[in-house]
């Protein structure tokens, strides 16, 4: 464990149906020594953090469209204005939901073009960007993490979807696409690198013991460094 | 009063909803079955006008990146 990650505080909103919260809390407590908080989508201010995370799941039961009514939920206002400031926010899988729902990040992710639940690990592709997260993986040929997501297929546009490559936002890219992503896009992050989203788990590729491989640290810990 | 409102895919989008009921209608026997689109309905019951009822359904309802919305009154 890296001592200067267990001065960071580090908060995660939970909503109603949200389900890898605590996959994500044992994550981070047993490979960074970190507490994280948790922050319920009542709540109306966030306390002072460094870092925040959205976890998976199906907040609020996917009703209307996945991600829609947490980002209309109370914390959201906070969040916001935090994210406004240059706050560092990890989003996945619902919480990547919740982050292109509230504008946070730019498309949308709508329904697999399969139309059925994809649960499988996969191989993403790192792409080429700017920010610390892409540093951090730009060493890597591939990693291999999990999705596990019924609505992942990410869709952005015309002059979005120009500026989002152009500006090297995206992150990296599934390397046989299991849901009809646009440019097979499986995480992006925000214009100032510091908000990312991403449909597959790294907190379910962090211990070999789990059938997986040990990828999701590196991203893990990607957003521990975008927190300083 | 009344408004309904229907939300549905933008026509560059795929409709993968749409398109397993149609291959399941035509394995059923519906060989002259072209295509299936979904949609969503929602009937609001508001005090206020015709504006607020396009606010909710931009705003809220639909997802202007994947969706569009179609808003009218339903009564006087």
């Amino acid at each position: 464990m890296v001592a200067k990650y267990q001065q960071l505080k580090i908060g995660m909103i939970q909503f109603p149906g949200s389900n890898c919260d605590w996959d994500l809390i044992d994550a981070y407590q047993r490979h960074f020594g970190i507490t994280v908080q948790v922050i319920w989508h009542q709540e109306t201010d966030l306390p002072k953090l460094d870092g925040l995370l959205i976890p998976g799941g199906f907040s609020f039961g996917d009703f209307l469209r996945s991600g829609c009514l947490a980002a209309h939920s109370n914390i959201m206002a906070s969040v916001k204005t935090y994210a406004k400031k240059g706050g560092a926010i990890l989003g996945i899988c619902n919480g990547f939901q919740v982050l292109t729902e509230s504008h946070l990040l730019p498309g949308a992710l709508i329904q697999n073009d399969c139309g059925t639940f994809v649960c499988r690990g996969l191989s993403l592709s790192p792409c080429e960007g700017d920010s610390g997260y892409h540093k951090l993986i730009s060493d890597k040929d591939s990693l291999s993490i999990p999705v596990a997501h019924a609505d992942g297929r990410y869709v952005i546009f015309g002059d979005e979807r120009k500026k989002l490559l152009d500006q090297g936002q995206v992150l990296f890219s599934y390397e046989d696409n299991p849901n009809g992503s646009v440019d097979s896009i499986a995480g992006v992050v925000s214009e100032n690198g510091r908000i990312v989203g991403m449909m597959p788990h790294p907190e379910r590729a962090t211990d070999l013991l789990m059938g997986s491989s040990e990828d999701g640290r590196i991203i893990l810990k990607a957003f521990l460094e975008s927190c300083f | 009063m009344k408004y309904e409102i229907v939300v549905e895919l933008k026509k560059e989008v795929l409709d993968a909803e749409g398109r397993a009921i149609c291959q399941n209608l035509s394995s059923a026997g519906y060989s002259n079955l072209k295509s299936v689109e979904v949609s969503k309905r929602f009937i609001l019951n508001l005090d206020s006008g015709m504006e607020d009822a396009k606010q909710i359904a931009e705003k809220f309802l639909a997802n202007p990146v994947s969706q569009t919305c179609t808003v009218r009154q339903l009564d006087h």
